[in-house]
């Protein structure tokens, strides 16, 4: 059996200090391990700040997806408005109508007012084209927007706020058969006006050019109604 | 030889109860101070068994050697040098050493 002779109160008092660092190393390794061990715990934390990132990236790259598609869908929406507002010039299957003063002589006693082209006429005539599905009208070359005004001034008529003189010439795109059938129709403006002798000549067009309006389009008073007023 | 078990049990029990805690950035350092520690007991104890146990020696040997291990260990941490890993070598071939003379003292007598 191995004895110490010499030195026995220091190897107690070392063997002690030894035992009081055994200990709370053993603690330490216990607590460090129960945790979930502080490596787990950084390399969670290390993958979640890699995750967040990558998701963040997702994000952005999502975003300038949206942007650019938006930005397609935006330029695609302002060309159709400009096209069906009259801001762009427009070409497509159609009718061109020509109108022109009566030739025939207005009798005695009878208002010869009656043979000539009115602004009511055309309006009559535009109006049963655009009930007939006419996508863009125009007459004498001026198109027929929002604000275009069919009105008579003196002999002439102001359309856009140009004057012209008969004949008049209504280009309309829509679908040839209903504007021919819509003109035509019995009882219709084509018969009317032809009882005053108004010559009224409908010929069909596969390539009607219709010019774009060539005003502008400020508004000076109009203003937009926020959103919320436009749901209500 | 009954002294000293009874000193490591007043020891451990001591460190079980105190509330100490080695930060986990320490805890290398501490550990290999508990190495050192470790050699320096086995030493004492061969030392004492082969009747050339010095008090001063083995007093001193333990706290430098356990210091000395720790900032070893730190400096190398500082310097890019894992001593760490030598240091455990060292220590862990002479507790071997150590206990293997113990035992042969130990069956001799």
């Amino acid at each position: 059996m191995l004895t110490i002779k010499q030195g026995r109160i220091s190897i107690a008092c070392v063997c002690m200090v030894l035992g009081f660092m055994l200990a709370v190393q053993f603690r330490t390794t216990q607590d460090s391990k129960s945790s979930v061990s502080q490596q787990r715990v950084e390399d969670l934390s290390e993958r979640l700040l890699q995750t967040e990132k990558e998701r963040n990236d997702l994000q952005n790259e999502i975003n300038e997806l949206k942007k650019t598609s938006g930005h397609e869908m935006e330029v695609k929406a302002i060309k159709d408005l400009r096209m069906f507002s009259g801001a762009m010039a427009v070409e497509g299957p159609g009718v061109i109508v020509s109108l022109d003063d009566s030739k025939s002589i207005s009798k005695a006693g009878e208002n010869p007012n009656l043979y000539l082209i009115h602004d009511d006429d055309l309006l009559r005539v535009i109006n049963e084209l655009k009930a007939a599905g006419a996508e863009a009208v125009s007459i004498n070359g001026q198109r027929l927007v929002a604000t275009s005004e069919i009105r008579c001034a003196g002999p002439t008529l102001s359309v856009n706020n140009v004057r012209s003189a008969p004949p008049y010439e209504i280009c309309a795109i829509g679908d040839v058969q209903s504007l021919m059938n819509a003109l035509n129709m019995r009882g219709g403006v084509a018969e009317t006006l032809k009882v005053w002798g108004i010559q009224l000549n409908i010929r069909q067009d596969a390539n009607v050019q219709v010019p774009a309006y060539k005003g502008s389009f400020q508004l000076k008073l109009a203003k937009a109604v926020s959103q919320e007023g436009e749901n209500k | 030889m009954i002294l000293p078990v009874i000193g490591l049990l007043i020891g451990i029990l001591a460190g079980f109860f105190c509330p100490l805690f080695i930060p986990v950035a320490y805890a290398k350092l501490f550990s290999v101070a508990l190495l050192a520690s470790l050699d320096s007991v086995f030493g004492g104890l061969r030392a004492a068994a082969e009747e050339k146990f010095d008090n001063i020696i083995f007093i001193s040997g333990f706290f430098t050697n356990a210091l000395l291990a720790a900032v070893l260990v730190y400096v190398g941490d500082r310097l890019g040098i894992d001593l760490y890993y030598v240091a455990l070598l060292a220590f862990g071939l002479r507790i071997f050493q150590n206990l293997a003379i113990i035992r042969c003292y130990f069956l001799k007598k």
